[in-house]
């Protein structure tokens, strides 16, 4: 073999190279902080309809970013939706009787879940569930609405 | 009749018997890569030939892909006034598709066939047969460093490519078309998922280093041992690892993106 030290050399740059650029790709490109998010609370809410919201979506308040959809399941009893929501633990002083409402970012957007602040002493915790909610605003049915009420005033 | 039957017949017995062969053959070289780790200098010259002088090659296609991508994402993505997810589409088709399926072409190509050729040609020259009179195993000597540096050095490769073209797609994209910097950036960290994205990337690109390392250097070992069989062998390794990558990739990205 040709001069073994410069070969070792070379490979150790080869490596460093290619952590180097898995590094960039995982710190730079993707968003690594997904695993922190893990670490919150979990709360429930009800929905009579959540239109195309998915897991993983993202939880706001004031449009800040405070936690996902962690999962999304049907209620036999109520024929509502239930969705799981996981909030991050440094928020911890959001009010019990907060309400949740889907919406949509821009107008084709992806759909997400906005809260507002109640005005209750007492704090959300694992395993509450938010009583007020608003289902997502469904496009087909409010152009029925219109068109409806457009026939009605002829 | 008779005859075409039987051609066919041979046809078939021959290609299953080579598929018996190959796998044997992988068996094998697999059972002597413990025995490599003590002697692990034999991977490292390997890896510099596998991987360093690969290194140019997958490093230009990688930078100019991305900004060929920023070039043409942009022309579409203009109309809808939605420019700032340059970033998002450059970065997800490299590091989802272009990154593993490109680099593993340019790694059958470059890698591969060097392979292919420099084990045919110790086996056309005896080498391998006066090894096995030294009482030395060629396929835990010669064959296994080359399949383990082949294996380490292709996620590598598929992760420089990406790297530098989503660094090609940045300056084409924020140099030279006016993206705005911030948003470039920040929509691409939203939506591309370390798991869901990055991680499946280097899985897929392991296996395709898997499989075209182990093609080149079953063809190599494989090989008729004449200077005409030496190059239909690096022939058949180029196109049957290129077709392998296509293939595999149809499926594995069926598998974790379906």
């Amino acid at each position: 073999m040709m001069h073994s030290r410069s070969v070792q050399i070379w490979v150790g740059l080869f490596v460093v190279a290619g952590l180097a650029a898995l590094l960039m790709l995982s710190m730079k490109v993707s968003n690594i902080s997904a695993f922190t998010e893990t670490e919150g609370y979990e709360v429930s809410a009800h929905f009579e309809n959540i239109g195309g919201l998915k897991v993983r979506s993202p939880v706001t308040m004031a449009g800040v970013v405070v936690g996902r959809v962690a999962s999304i399941g049907f209620d036999k009893d109520s024929y509502e939706a239930v969705v799981t929501l996981n909030i991050q633990n440094e928020y911890d002083n959001i009010p019990e009787d907060s309400s949740a409402s889907i919406f949509t970012a821009g107008l084709l957007g992806e759909q997400y879940i906005g809260l507002e602040a109640g005005g209750a002493e007492e704090v959300l915790k694992a395993g509450s569930e938010l009583e007020l909610t608003q289902s997502a605003i469904v496009l087909e049915q409010i152009i029925g609405q219109f068109l409806v009420s457009q026939a009605d005033k002829e | 009749m008779l005859d075409q039957l039987q051609k066919l017949g041979a046809t078939a017995l021959g290609v299953a018997e080579r598929l018996g062969r190959g796998h044997l053959f992988l068996w094998h070289v697999l059972g002597g890569f413990p025995a490599l780790l003590p002697r692990f200098g034999l991977v490292i010259n390997q890896l510099f030939s596998v991987g360093v002088l690969s290194l140019l090659i997958i490093a230009v296609s990688g930078l100019f892909v991305g900004m060929v991508l920023a070039l043409q994402g942009y022309n579409t993505l203009v109309d809808f006034g939605a420019t700032e997810s340059l970033g998002v589409m450059v970065a997800l088709s490299l590091v989802r598709e272009l990154g593993p399926v490109v680099g593993g072409l340019l790694f059958a190509g470059r890698a591969g066939s060097a392979l292919t050729a420099e084990i045919g040609l110790m086996k056309a020259t005896e080498q391998l047969s006066a090894m096995e009179m030294m009482a030395v195993d060629p396929l835990h000597r010669v064959v296994a460093p080359r399949f383990m540096a082949g294996i380490l050095a292709m996620p590598l490769l598929a992760a420089i490519f990406s790297a530098l073209g989503v660094i090609g797609g940045y300056f084409v994209a924020v140099g030279l078309l006016g993206v705005d910097d911030g948003a470039f950036w920040s929509q691409m960290q939203a939506k591309v998922d370390l798991h869901e994205d990055i991680l499946n990337g280097v899985i897929k690109s392991i296996v395709f280093g898997f499989v075209v390392t182990w093609i080149a250097v079953f063809e190599g070992y494989d090989t008729v041992p004449t200077s005409e069989g030496v190059s239909r062998a690096t022939t058949n390794t180029v196109v049957h690892g290129s077709l392998a990558v296509l293939g595999l990739d149809f499926i594995l990205t069926a598998l974790m993106f379906g």
